[in-house]
């Protein structure tokens, strides 16, 4: 799609039966100890197939993404808890960069009642515009270089919007803002986090996560096994 | 048919394979993908008196043939374990083997006794955890420590008794030779090798506890050495582990004098690895001739 995004579509119609939007995948790498957690982008439930959009970030998603179109791999999947599909209203999708594709999946159920507010570094780095579109969901692209759609940061772009849910993905700081922008509209707010990860199914507690208890105090929970998304209220951030 | 059971200390197991603490949770994860019965026990998640919080993350990363981890005993407390998980897990048809980890002498002996009137069919003593601030490691690596908290613990505990040793010391024989003469049943070698990676961008180790414990295929021939070693020098049944990542592997670790074997970084490559390792073991029992697995142990034929 990009330099360094690339765009998979796999057959695998037994996870295409059950897969949520914001659940992840665990692929296997020959020679590599450790799967690569990769968000599902979306679901073909019809086709049998699940599509991940993914960037390379080191050697492991470099290696994956000279697979080519025939070539099987090894996937552990559907893994996590998604994103709320019953949430009332129009939900506002806010997304980041290597983030926006897990959104993609939530557009395809909220459709209409979406507005995709969407932000990425440069006008080269923009992906995913048009098949967010195609999903009916009102969609606004912000750079932070302003040289593609609204210029700055994708949660001051969500401002000029009406929504009354919010679910982001993306960057740290981007996610403080999103929770911070829901508190002040006074909207339920999920977020989808990432942490270093091995076995992906909460046997090892490796992708700890920082949360918040119902008493307030914290504890350490995981992005695999209690995520990847989570409502807002519980994430220490 | 060959026979794939194996006895250590007394307790039997179907098969030698053991899932190795801290890898496996307490077995409800990977219960979802086969039953548990598919490997001869299970080592539970190192259990200490009290809840422990674990370290702030990044807590694992991928190495070269490997990974390091600095989960640090997150864990809710042995009366958590005995109450929530342990009725569930003892219908499971696998052998329990509870890790218990501790910061002082008391704490393992009291934890221990905890453990006393419950069906676990054994206790694994570690002491060698790298990754906790007095994590258990400070007992593992003078031989006179790991045979005073042997006995020490040796003198409460009701089961047999199984003393995991740390490959970060000088000479394992001799630790090994300790917690023998402390009166351990058995010992399990290796815990992890610490070792540190460094982001170059941010000049921040990779891990937030800064180093980290080294598993994997990349450890296998260290643990085969030390296994190898330890064998020459204690009488006590030898349970190997270290980056066993096939059957091959296996057979090596029971050559080099493991009793049995457990399994941990391979089950995030793969999960379905102690179906493979058990079926391939069995295939290479029965084109040898190899009618048991304690036949195999301390098979090699050194140079």
């Amino acid at each position: 799609m990009t330099a360094d995004v690339f765009d998979f579509t796999v057959e695998a119609p037994a996870f295409a039966d059950v897969a949520q939007p914001g659940q992840f995948a665990q692929i296997r790498l020959p020679g590599h100890t450790l799967r690569r957690p990769i968000s599902i982008c979306n679901i073909d439930r019809d086709r049998g197939t699940l599509r991940f959009v993914f960037q390379v970030r080191g050697a492991g998603t470099e290696e994956l993404s000279r697979y080519k179109s025939g070539d099987s791999l090894e996937i552990l999947a559907p893994l996590g808890h998604g994103f709320p599909l019953d949430l009332p209203g129009r939900v506002l999708l806010v997304g980041g960069g290597s983030g926006t594709p897990p959104l993609l999946g939530v557009a395809a159920q909220y459709r209409e009642n979406a507005v995709a507010v969407l932000g990425y570094r440069t006008a080269s780095a923009v992906i995913l515009e048009q098949d967010f579109r195609d999903m009916g969901a009102k969609t606004v692209i912000a750079t932070d270089d302003g040289t593609y759609g609204y210029s700055g940061l994708v949660t001051d772009a969500a401002r000029q919007e009406q929504f009354s849910a919010v679910v982001a993905c993306g960057p740290l700081p981007m996610l403080r803002a999103a929770r911070d922008l829901a508190v002040e509209r006074g909207v339920p707010c999920y977020l989808s986090l990432e942490e270093r990860m091995a076995c992906g199914i909460g046997a090892c507690l490796g992708c700890a996560v920082s949360l918040v208890d119902e008493a307030g105090q914290p504890y350490y929970g995981h992005v695999c096994k209690d995520g990847p998304v989570f409502p807002a209220e519980k994430v220490a951030l | 048919m060959t026979d794939l059971s194996v006895n250590v200390a007394g307790v039997g197991f179907h098969n030698p394979l053991i899932a190795a603490s801290g890898t496996f949770g307490f077995g409800r994860e990977y219960a979802e993908f086969y039953p548990l019965s598919v490997f001869g026990g299970i080592s539970t998640k190192g259990t200490t008196l009290h809840p422990r919080p674990g370290n702030p993350p990044p807590r694992v990363t991928e190495t070269p043939g490997g990974m390091l981890n600095a989960v640090g005993l997150q864990n809710p407390g042995v009366d958590a374990f005995i109450q929530q998980e342990l009725p569930w897990l003892s219908r499971q048809g696998t052998r329990i083997v509870a890790n218990v980890a501790g910061s002082a002498v008391e704490d393992y002996c009291q934890t221990v006794e905890k453990l006393n009137p419950t069906c676990v069919n054994m206790v694994e003593l570690n002491i060698s955890c790298p990754n906790v601030k007095e994590g258990g490691a400070q007992f593992g690596t003078s031989a006179q420590s790991v045979y005073d908290i042997t006995r020490a613990v040796r003198d409460v505990c009701k089961k047999p008794l199984m003393v995991k040793l740390s490959p970060n010391v000088t000479d394992i024989s001799e630790m090994a030779v300790a917690a023998e003469h402390g009166g351990a049943d058995a010992v399990s070698l290796i815990n992890t090798l610490t070792g540190l990676r460094v982001d170059i961008r941010t000049r921040r180790p990779i891990l937030h506890n800064n180093t980290g414990g080294l598993s994997g295929p990349a450890v296998l021939p260290v643990a085969l050495r030390m296994v190898w070693q330890v064998h020459q020098k204690v009488k006590i049944p030898i349970v190997g582990l270290g980056g066993i990542s096939t059957w091959q592997d296996a057979v090596e670790m029971l050559f080099c004098g493991a009793s049995a074997l457990q399994l941990g970084t391979v089950l995030f490559t793969d999960p379905y690895a102690p179906v493979k390792i058990a079926q391939g073991l069995s295939e290479y029992m029965e084109k040898n001739g190899v009618a048991h697995v304690a036949d195999l142990t301390g098979g090699i034929r050194p140079w």
